[in-house]
């Protein structure tokens, strides 16, 4: 079964027919093209697909493009205001908060969350929030540093 | 000096990746693409009695079905060993090895396609570990395998008897490791284009060798390879899963080429698990002699590796796993037996720290508990036995730069371990151990006599410079290093560069991204290319200032005749060097030289390196003693990667090293149930998270090396292998257990210390009788 689903989208408004399970990764990915939500898993286990769903970090391989009607979903694609990198991933490139990439988007809109709701958390709070997105590269060191840096 | 190299430099790709601009495989557009599937062996060691994939081929949106009977040519990393086939023919050997694989309109159809291809196999007796494989009856995996020996190592240097003889202390022990795998992000993926019309191939995927992804398509599916090209997008990390060409790659040409189109394989997480090639599940016994003093003065090692099911590396790991107990200290008798083992698990391959890592634990666990023995402090231990370059190993490694003993004594001052060594709180440790790695093989897998490395840099009428490399950035910052190599040779701002790295239509052959050989290979390559571009630069601004090339000094953009006022622009330069040859490009390449390519020995290829690292850690843990928990306090770190190119990246680099050193210690472990892998995602297969990573402070330590660009070496690997050894040391002080099996899980610690209180109950009821 296929429904009409109202929602926007880096603020854009959008109104497309979606498969009643279709997966929130699946259509940012494949219909609308933004690949910058990575698959890391099967499912759950790796944050890397990290959305903000009206605000709150969601994992869009988990969640149902059914349940975002009505709502604000924001990528990755959407932090950087007219090409200006925004502090977080400026602070995720000057400081090597990134080395292959992959985990980065997810680890950023993960870290975007905490910001929006605590402007300047301590390390431990970083650590919460940035809990369940797995990188493999950093030893996560120079993401704590990143963060730390964004949010002085 | 330092206009580029030297500085910390963040990644010239680093803004498309912090954007989600960055484009990985399954990130690259071509939604004409079909989906590709793979149907996979549901046992792990059986005969193909009848495949039949008509029900498949039937379903409406199938355009393609292919068997191992489309594909009879055997593949394998090793020329020596190809005994691989990208779709299984007449034999399984492992659980989730390819037996069908088909192309369909979308990702449903392909997965229905699978349920209906219709398999028969015979079972056969199946070996999960090394010893049942070895047994006598076993049945072998592969012909002229008998007893299941892959690879039989013997190597004995110097005299060990008579080392052993002059030791005042000799021990023996016995240690075993899990197999653990690479885990890196990005799940496996390729994309497949097939041109009937021209008969070309493209393939993009997720490699960290395209050459090597080059030979094995050429060979496999029978083309000549200059129809094929190869191109790697950003790629999500690697580690040595994606060092070999790996069946999924292949199957994706395969299948490209039978609908005449583009395929796409996205493999799951789980695939990605079984597709495999880590570090295999290893069983050291190792025995060391001591002098008083604490020199080492005999060592005799033994190791046997559970391989898996095909060749892969495995001859290589097993040769690293002895020869790399040279070189980090002087060692005057050295024997070693190694026994590389198929099983029919999924086939092991290089992991970062390639068949160094399990034996530097037992050696370094073995000489921290040999000091506590012979009252030597493990600082003082260490010392008695450094490298003091020049120094050439029993087994002919060269080493021409160790700068290892500044890393004992940077991280013994950090890590207040005078003062704090044996006065710390109940329940905490310090521990420190050293490693080393080879920055690039000397003699590289597929010898053909060519250079090691290759770099072209193209100067055009904009003024822009373009370096071309087939050196696979992975994360690691290749493409940067790079550019910095060329910007400091040349006087020029980083800005003028542009890297094209890794795309067999564009870019120089190159043997890509492993063994940490990049930064001294390429780099070398990267600094011969822009010294030949000075070259031309110098010599058109001496003839257009009618002076010799020699009397012209660069002074970043302009170009000026000694000791005058006459100069040129950048500019200017670039019109009269392109005046009458049109747009320049240079080359560099790099050689070994013959001195630092090792012995004459069978199995000399592997160890030597032109440029070896070092590394020494101390670690601090705190064990809680309720549950066995160990939690790591901090990691106090020194590298010697002989010059830090960028800084910035060989922290990262460093850090990333350690932390998957301190994730196998602590918990990664596959784990397979009659062959069927049961810890296959992030859930079961354990590894920290940044809530359970501890700081780690690094120490960039500079001992030039003579043969390095700027005396530069390799900063990814030589940390690994200590952080191991270092926490269980820690742990050793913490609550008096020395590990000899990793993981050391909480669970292993909880065990043991209700072992030990249980042994405390029973002494002191015994005593009050």
């Amino acid at each position: 079964m296929k429904r009409i689903v109202t929602l926007r989208v880096n603020g854009r408004s959008r109104e497309d027919a979606i498969e009643d399970g279709a997966l929130l990764l699946d259509y940012l990915r494949e219909r609308l093209g933004l690949t910058g939500t990575k698959r890391g898993c099967d499912g759950g286990e790796c944050g890397a697909c990290t959305v903000l769903v009206d605000g709150a970090p969601r994992l869009a391989c988990l969640t149902l493009v059914a349940s975002c009607e009505g709502r604000s979903v924001e990528t990755v694609e959407s932090l950087a205001a007219n090409g200006r990198l925004s502090r977080l991933q400026r602070a995720f490139h000057e400081r090597l908060g990134t080395q292959c990439g992959y985990c980065t988007p997810g680890m950023i809109m993960a870290a975007e969350a905490l910001l929006r709701e605590n402007p300047h958390p301590g390390e431990a709070e970083i650590r919460a929030a940035l809990a369940g997105n797995l990188c493999r590269c950093t030893g996560y060191v120079k993401i704590i540093e990143a963060v730390r840096e964004a949010a002085a | 000096m330092n206009v580029a190299a030297g500085r910390r430099q963040p990644l010239l790709d680093g803004v498309e990746k912090v954007t989600g601009r960055a484009r990985f495989t399954a990130d690259l557009p071509a939604p004409e693409a079909l989906a590709g599937a793979i149907l996979r062996s549901p046992l792990a060691h059986g005969e193909i009695v009848r495949i039949d994939t008509s029900r498949a081929r039937a379903l409406p949106g199938v355009r393609a079905v292919l068997t191992g009977a489309d594909c009879d040519v055997a593949y394998g990393i090793l020329p020596i060993v190809h005994n691989e086939y990208p779709i299984a023919r007449d034999r399984v050997r492992y659980c989730g090895e390819p037996v069908a694989a088909v192309a369909a309109d979308d990702a449903r159809t392909a997965r229905a396609a699978l349920e209906r291809i219709e398999v028969e196999y015979r079972e056969l007796p199946a070996y999960f570990h090394a010893a049942e494989a070895r047994a006598a009856d076993a049945v072998p995996l592969h012909d002229k395998k008998p007893g299941n020996l892959e690879r039989e190592v013997s190597h004995s240097f110097g005299d060990v008897e008579q080392g052993f003889a002059g030791a005042d202390l000799v021990r023996e022990q016995s240690f075993h490791y899990a197999e653990v795998t690479h885990a890196q992000m990005e799940p496996d993926s390729a994309l497949a284009e097939y041109d009937p019309a021209r008969g070309r191939l493209t393939l993009q995927s997720v490699t960290q060798v395209p050459y090597y992804v080059h030979l094995t398509l050429a060979q496999c599916l029978k083309m000549d390879p200059a129809a094929i090209r190869v191109v790697k997008p950003y790629v999500g990390g690697g580690f040595g899963h994606r060092t070999e060409t790996l069946n999924f790659e292949i199957i994706a040409a395969l299948l490209a080429r039978a609908v005449g189109g583009a395929v796409r394989i996205e493999l799951s997480r789980e695939e990605t698990f079984i597709m495999h090639h880590g570090r295999p599940e290893t069983d050291i016994r190792l025995r060391l002699g001591l002098k008083r003093s604490g020199e080492i003065t005999a060592v005799e090692a033994e190791c046997v590796q559970r391989g898996g099911a095909y060749a892969g590396y495995g001859v290589v790991t097993i040769l690293y796993a002895g020869a790399l107990i040279h070189a980090l200290y002087r060692l005057p008798a050295v024997r070693y037996r190694g026994y590389r083992v198929y099983t029919n698990t999924p086939p092991c391959g290089p992991m970062r720290g390639h068949g160094s890592v399990d034996m530097r634990h037992a050696f370094e666990s073995l000489l921290d508990s040999m000091a506590e023995e012979l009252g030597l402090d493990p600082f003082a231990l260490r010392r008695a036995n450094l490298v003091s370059a020049p120094y050439r190993s029993a087994n002919d490694l060269q080493v021409n730069s160790c700068g290892l003993a500044e890393c004992l004594d940077w991280v013994e001052q950090a890590s207040g371990w005078k003062e704090r060594k044996g006065r710390l709180a109940r329940g905490r440790g310090l521990g420190l151990a050293c490693s080393h790695y080879v920055s690039g093989a000397a003699k590289p897998v597929h010898w053909t006599g060519e250079p090691h490395a290759t770099v072209n840099l193209r100067l055009d009428f904009d003024g822009s410079i373009t370096l071309l490399t087939g050196a696979a950035d992975i994360g690691q910052g290749s493409s940067t290093l790079l550019a910095q190599v060329a910007a400091e040779v040349l006087g020029l701002p980083l800005e003028r560069f542009r890297v094209i790295a890794a795309d067999s239509a564009l870019t120089p052959k190159d043997n890509g991204s492993y063994s940490s050989r990049v930064s001294f290979m390429v780099g070398n390559a990267a600094l011969a290319a822009a010294q030949a571009l000075k070259q031309r630069l110098l010599d058109a601004v001496a003839k257009r200032l009618e002076v010799q090339a020699a009397d012209i000094e660069c002074e970043g953009e302009r170009y000026r005749v000694a000791g005058t006022d006459r100069s040129l622009s950048y500019a200017e330069a670039v019109r009269s060097a392109l005046e009458d040859t049109g747009p320049i490009t240079t080359q560099g390449t790099y050689i070994v030289p013959p001195e630092l390519q090792g012995g004459k020995f069978r199995g000399a290829a592997v160890g030597p390196s032109p440029g070896f690292s070092y590394a020494a850690q101390v670690v601090e843990v705190a064990v809680d003693e309720q549950t066995g928990e160990i939690r790591v306090e901090k990691v106090w770190v020194a590298h010697d990667c002989g010059f830090a190119i960028n800084p910035l990246a060989v922290e990262g680099q460093v850090h990333g090293a350690v932390w998957m050193g301190m994730a196998q210690a602590l918990g990664e472990a596959t784990e397979y149930r009659t062959g069927l892998p049961v810890r296959a995602n992030f859930l079961d297969y354990r590894f920290p998270t940044i809530a359970d990573s501890p700081p780690i402070e690094v120490k960039i330590v500079e001992a030039r090396d003579p043969n390095g660009p700027f005396g530069a070496k390799e900063a990814s690997e030589g940390a690994l292998a200590g952080f191991l050894p270092a926490l269980t040391s820690a742990v050793a002080e913490a609550i008096g257990m020395r590990a000899t099996e990793l993981p050391l899980t909480a669970e292993r610690v909880h065990e043991w210390l209700r072992a030990r209180r249980r042994a405390e109950r029973v002494r002191k009821a015994a005593g009050g009788r």
